[in-house]
């Protein structure tokens, strides 16, 4: 199965990427857009497990490693 | 006096720390692979400049988990120098031995130049020897430096007079040009509770000798040497 972790920088912090996407996204004319953050997503392929298991063992991975809490949210979602 | 510095692969100012430490101000120099576990003896550790890890993910994090970050974090928690420059100040705050982090600098560029950084205090081993308020010019080499905090963590840094250096111009003052990286309260250099764990984004270990035509960088290496030989 694969799980899909985005990885985003936390409100507060400055995206300087996501504010060079915004102005690139004005000046092609989207001007409805208000806001962009940029962030990655990291997609992790792993055997077959139950659901809860499967919850706890990413959010390990997310936690230790996988994001830097004083900088950044996480969230995961089962991609196939 | 020895220092111990310690070699992440992807680590590449190891080389300018040992030649200051050694050559220049004729200490005590061992390089530590990041796969030991023990300081051979060192009385302070270096966490040198470069990309750890490739920096892949962000820049420190897989760094953490080198066998001998174990090992540095003991031996800071046992009150010993441990400075971090540039890449090594990245690891040191991914590791949670100081607090914040270092992200993107605000222009997107990797900057690379010499600027100037006032000391904000002299209440540490690492700047015990500088001039209170004296403003030292330092290279720079950096893409992710710009430092952020919690606004309660900041309030903390500064109540508790744990912010090391801030960029400023020449005169001392701290401006918003003179600020190279975004990062808040033009922070360019912090120190743990203790005091005895700095990190900071200049390059002291590039500017310690007359012949690069700038000696500034040498005071960090003096006062760390000072206060460990008790003077």
């Amino acid at each position: 199965m694969k799980v899909r972790v985005t990885v985003l920088y936390k409100k507060g912090v400055l995206d300087p990427q996501g504010k060079t996407i915004l102005s690139s996204l004005h000046q092609l004319g989207y001007k409805e857009v208000t806001d962009v953050r940029a962030g990655k997503v990291l997609e992790l392929s792993l055997p077959k497990m139950g659901k809860a298991q499967l919850e706890k063992r990413v959010k390990e991975m997310c936690d230790k490693l996988l994001a830097n809490p004083v900088i950044e949210d996480y969230q995961f979602e089962v991609a196939e | 006096m020895k220092f111990g510095i310690v070699v992440f692969p992807g680590s590449n100012c190891e080389h300018d720390c040992y030649h200051v430490v050694k050559h220049v101000l004729r200490q005590e120099a061992c390089f530590l692979w990041h796969k030991d576990r023990t300081l051979a003896g060192s009385d302070c550790v270096i966490l040198p400049g470069g990309f750890a890890h490739g920096d892949y993910l962000r820049c420190g994090a897989m760094a953490k988990f080198s066998p001998i970050m174990e090992t540095v974090a003991r031996f800071a928690k046992e009150g010993g120098p441990v400075l971090g420059i540039c890449n090594g100040f990245q690891i040191l705050t991914e590791s949670g031995l100081l607090p914040g982090a270092l992200v993107r600098n605000r222009s997107l560029h990797y900057l690379c130049l010499d600027l100037t950084l006032r000391v904000e205090t002299t209440n540490s081993p690492f700047t015990a020897q500088i001039p209170p308020g004296k403003v030292l010019k330092m290279p720079v080499g950096h893409g992710e430096g710009c430092y952020f905090a919690d606004a309660k963590t900041l309030k903390r840094l500064e109540v508790e007079g744990r912010i090391a250096f801030r960029y400023c111009d020449s005169k001392g003052n701290l401006t918003e040009e003179s600020n190279p990286n975004g990062s808040l309260l033009s922070i360019a250099g912090v120190l743990n509770e203790r005091g005895n764990v700095m990190g900071f984004m200049p390059h002291p270990d590039r500017c310690a000798e007359s012949i690069l035509g700038n000696e500034d960088g040498r005071l960090i290496f003096e006062s760390v040497i000072a206060a460990t030989q008790g003077h």
